[in-house]
């Protein structure tokens, strides 16, 4: 029942697309925008995986209509990294072993870009919390929290 | 699964979606933050014919000191709450459970109004409203009512909104200086639905006997759960860590919480019971110290 263009930035990119009303962002993004980085796990909120940024703010993908995100500016994992540079988290996540399957990890990465922008010198408990709404189902989250303390003094002093 | 087909509409002010409620009525569903909604919609327990997005209506987010009282928008996001200085200054009570609602990533998109009107009976917010003894406005085109929290909350999941209603503010009493305020909860894992929670407000004399208390408990009941016998048999007494302990008991021994998945009635009201008295001695202790100015 009814479609509607819409207008967003993704990624630092205008982009015009018609959307069906009752298609979730996360579809969107996967299907019409061809960006199968967001990963579709639960479709109710619960695992995580479709985390994006949404105005700047982590948010679920799967529980947003593509149509409520006409005009904002989103980011998705795809645009992380600087052409063939990575983002800092993406390399300490590399560095630190921080996934096996992989299914998780855009939507962790997501989450903790703007968890380390908020809260810049975390505490372990702190980090914990914060990827307590991210379900990995292979690490065990032991170098995940190793990769986010990596990323964040990173951050702080940069090489 | 997606969600069944539904007319979308997202009217930019307060009377276009009063208007379409009038309209709809119960074909219709308010999606304001959709962190509860959209989990429905997407599982189709839920097909609504219309689905009235108000997200566009700016006018029903802000934050704002009216006096002795807050008057909060519908559709203020939590995590604007939770990054208010007004609140922190004016609401100590709110800031404390707010960290407990879902994830950083849920508080981003929900809103106080959304978790208020969905009243899901293990959910904070309806826990400290109930507590502060504050009042949401109910708006429909025919007018509005003011409804005080107790009032507002039916059963599980039930409220007093009529189809053709939405609230549009939540109106809370600002913190007076001689108040203590505790939230505690306990849930399996960060984030989770609480196994139960306990909301506490404690005035006391500074002879440190107890002036006031309102408890609230929630998870134990279809309600946010208050025993007003319970609170009135406080007054007057010290608030020992032995008083907190038999006014849990005394609580406890009224619940009967319902059994799921998660915990046995048992264990609920077990939790309850410890939470009451550790939220209660939190919160007296708080007090007390507005008495020696260490606040």
């Amino acid at each position: 029942m009814g479609e509607r263009t819409i207008r967003l930035r993704i990624n630092g990119q205008t982009c015009e697309a018609r959307a069906g009303t009752r298609k979730l962002l996360a579809d969107f993004l996967r299907e019409d925008l061809h960006l199968t980085g967001t990963h579709v796990g639960c479709e109710h909120g619960v695992c995580g995986a479709c985390t994006i940024l949404l105005d700047g703010e982590a948010v679920r993908s799967c529980l947003l209509l593509a149509v409520q995100a006409d005009g904002a500016d989103i980011t998705t994992v795809e645009g992380l990294a600087d052409g063939e540079r990575l983002h800092v988290l993406q390399q300490t996540f590399h560095e630190h072993h921080a996934l096996q399957c992989g299914f998780c990890t855009s939507g962790i990465l997501m989450s903790m870009v703007a968890f380390l922008r908020d809260c810049p010198s975390p505490s372990e408990e702190q980090i914990r919390i914060a990827l307590s709404g991210n379900l990995c189902r292979c690490t065990g989250y032991q170098n995940i929290v190793r990769a986010v303390q990596a990323a964040a003094s990173r951050l702080a002093s940069p090489a | 699964m997606k969600p069944s087909s539904f007319e979308y509409l997202d009217p930019r002010t307060t009377e276009e979606a009063l208007a379409l409620l009038a309209e709809h009525g119960d074909a219709a569903k308010v999606l304001a933050g959709g962190q509860s909604l959209l989990p429905m919609l997407n599982l189709r327990l839920l097909r609504p014919s219309q689905l009235i997005d108000i997200n566009r209506v700016s006018e029903l987010s802000y934050i704002e000191s009216r006096g002795s009282e807050l008057a909060i928008g519908a559709a203020t996001r939590q995590r604007a709450l939770e990054r208010s200085a007004l609140i922190r200054e004016r609401c100590p009570l709110l800031l404390e459970a707010i960290p407990y609602i879902a994830h950083f990533q849920i508080r981003n998109r929900g809103t106080i109004g959304g978790s208020l009107s969905h009243a899901d009976p293990a959910a904070e917010l309806p826990a400290v409203v109930t507590a502060l003894g504050g009042k949401v406005v109910l708006k429909s085109r025919d007018g509005e009512r003011v409804v005080p929290a107790e009032e507002f909350y039916l059963g599980y999941l039930t409220t007093a909104l009529r189809p053709d209603e939405l609230m549009t503010e939540i109106r809370l009493p600002a913190q007076q200086t001689d108040v203590g305020v505790a939230f505690l909860e306990f849930s399996r894992r960060h984030g989770d639905f609480a196994l139960a929670a306990v909301a506490a407000c404690v005035t006391t004399e500074p002879n440190g006997a107890c002036r006031s208390a309102r408890i609230v408990v929630a998870g134990v009941d279809g309600v946010p759960y208050r025993n007003p016998t319970v609170e009135e048999s406080l007054v007057g007494q010290p608030l020992t860590s032995a008083t907190c302990e038999e006014v849990a008991q005394a609580i406890g021994r009224e619940l009967s919480p319902q059994e799921d998945l998660h915990a046995s009635s048992e264990y609920r009201r077990e939790l309850a019971t410890v939470l009451v008295a550790r939220a209660l001695g939190k919160a007296a202790a708080k007090a007390a110290q507005c008495h020696t100015g260490a606040r």
